[in-house]
């Protein structure tokens, strides 16, 4: 069963490398213009450069840009493979015939989503980490290296959890809708442009994005990344993140068996 | 001495689907004995419930009521089991669109526990059996009907399973693909392979199967050999309509 397993991940890291420019291409031009923008043409023209919050605002995007990228790329690692697997060919029954538990077969598709969006975070890093106007350098400093890693893991298990929970309950036809009203809404109120401590200032707002998990996430990166920038406690973003990443798991698991099995 | 289990058996198999408009009973009650280098026959027409059948004995659609085995494994308690020692070729093109068409072998051998370089002998193997060899390289899209379907029996038959399942395999090919096809059959039949064949070109099931079973509204209505039904109403074809009635359906 291991084999087969390692095997699906292979042929995973396979269709990865064939496609590795353009799958990561889309993956950092996003971050590396926002930072272009943001951090190096504003303050050249005469805008502050400085956040909510304090500090430079490149400091603030770094680890609001890793997360956000982590999360794209986890869900749609995931989502966009299966909404062809899923369609009217169904070839999701060549992997299916496999002898391996169908619930396995789920998680083989969390775990190569999940290495697919570590990989994302980690090249929009360097990019965001390097691109800002003199004066302008983000601080960043790493204190606590287990907690960067479970928050980095355990974000992107959640986001790849959620692509595979959503491209078996979505309709591949509204996939589009999905983009819409899930995916952009949670980046644009996910603390990637600013920390959540920010939002203190406008009470009702700082309460209703806890609903979105990409918050857990920019602040586990912020606290890891920036902590001399206010940020979430550690208990709250751990919790929610590891947490979860095992319920997500759990129920995408199970909505995926239902799809493919009649 | 035990006695050998039979290739494929079913008792009392069913399959009811619910759903928001009611419940449909595409299989009901139906039994079934296939014995090992059998080449047996599903026939009937179209929504008679041969693909739900098939779906069932191959761990994909889950039965709702009675039993059916492998190779004397249960298909609805271990699946896995039952998947070892099954191949498929489903009536979809399901061949994996990512990668190429030798990738399409190699990684369903290893899949099944092969090592690398042995999936890839056996892959190389079986393209050059099935005149595929020169299409090695290209992408299954790239593939014309009959060269994706050889494909996917050549796919099906990689880890050398006990059991071959074929759903309508030459549905929508040309006259002389389904010839090819059918010698290529013929072959795996020569060599003891057992198959279990769904089909609704009443031709293919003379030409090809030991032993037939015509099914219609997910009720088995005769099985026999061909000779033996053909005995009992002169062509096949008509044995068939008799059986399934003459309405035209939508």
């Amino acid at each position: 069963m291991t084999a087969t397993f390692l095997a699906m991940l292979a042929r995973e890291m396979r269709v990865l490398r064939r496609t590795f420019v353009a799958t990561f291409l889309r993956v950092v031009l996003q971050p590396l213009l926002f930072v272009f923008v943001f951090a190096y043409v504003i303050p050249k023209i005469g805008g502050s450069g400085l956040a909510a919050g304090g500090g430079s605002f490149a400091t603030v995007l770094v680890p609001g840009l890793v997360a956000s990228a982590v999360v794209m790329q986890g869900l749609l690692a995931v989502i966009f493979p299966l909404t062809m697997e899923l369609s009217w060919q169904r070839s999701i029954v060549d992997r299916v015939l496999a002898p391996l538990p169908v619930p396995l077969l789920a998680l083989e598709k969390i775990v190569a989503a999940s290495v697919q969006a570590l990989v994302g975070g980690l090249l929009v890093f360097p990019a965001v980490l390097l691109v800002h106007a003199k004066g302008q350098a983000p601080r960043v400093h790493v204190d606590n290296w287990p907690m960067f890693a479970v928050v980095l893991v355990a974000g992107a298990v959640l986001a790849s959890a959620a692509g595979l929970f959503f491209g078996t309950v979505v309709d591949p036809r509204q996939i589009q809708v999905l983009f819409a009203l899930v995916l952009l809404p949670m980046t644009m109120l996910g603390c990637v442009y600013y920390p959540w401590a920010a939002l203190g200032h406008i009470r009702w707002l700082q309460i209703a994005v806890l609903a979105n998990p990409m918050v857990y996430l920019s602040e586990g990166l912020r606290a890891t990344l920036t902590p001399q920038l206010a940020h979430m406690p550690a208990a709250a973003f751990l919790a929610v993140l590891v947490a979860g990443a095992v319920v997500l798991c759990a129920l995408a698991t199970r909505t995926f068996t239902r799809r493919v099995l009649t | 001495m035990s006695e050998e289990p039979p290739a494929v058996q079913a008792a009392a198999l069913g399959k009811t689907y619910r759903g928001t408009g009611g419940e449909v009973a595409a299989v009901r009650g139906l039994d079934l004995r296939i014995g090992h280098g059998e080449f047996f026959g599903l026939l009937g027409p179209n929504g008679a419930g041969k693909s739900t059948t098939i779906g069932m004995l191959t761990t994909l659609v889950r039965p709702t009521s009675g039993r059916a085995s492998v190779c004397g494994i249960d298909v609805a308690r271990r699946p896995v089991e039952v998947k070892r020692r099954i191949g498929v070729v489903s009536q979809n093109n399901t061949l994996d669109q990512e990668v190429t068409v030798a990738e399409n072998l190699e990684f369903r051998g290893r899949y099944f526990g092969m090592r690398r370089a042995l999936a890839r002998d056996r892959s190389d193997e079986l393209l050059a059996a099935f005149a595929l060899t020169d299409r090695r390289a290209a992408m299954p899209a790239q593939l014309s009907g009959g060269q994706a379907k050889r494909l996917m029996i050549c796919r099906a038959l990689v880890h050398r399973p006990e059991v071959l399942f074929l759903d309508e395999p030459t549905a929508g090919l040309d006259p002389q693909t389904r010839i090819h096809l059918w010698d290529t059959l013929r072959t795996l039949q020569a060599q003891g392979q057992s198959v279990l064949l769904t089909t609704h070109y009443l031709e293919e099931a003379e030409a090809l199967c030991d032993r037939v079973a015509i099914i219609d509204h997910g009720t088995l209505l005769a099985c026999d050999t061909v000779a033996r039904l053909k005995g009992t109403g002169g062509s096949l074809e008509t044995v068939f309509l008799n059986l399934t009635g003459r309405e035209y359906r939508q």
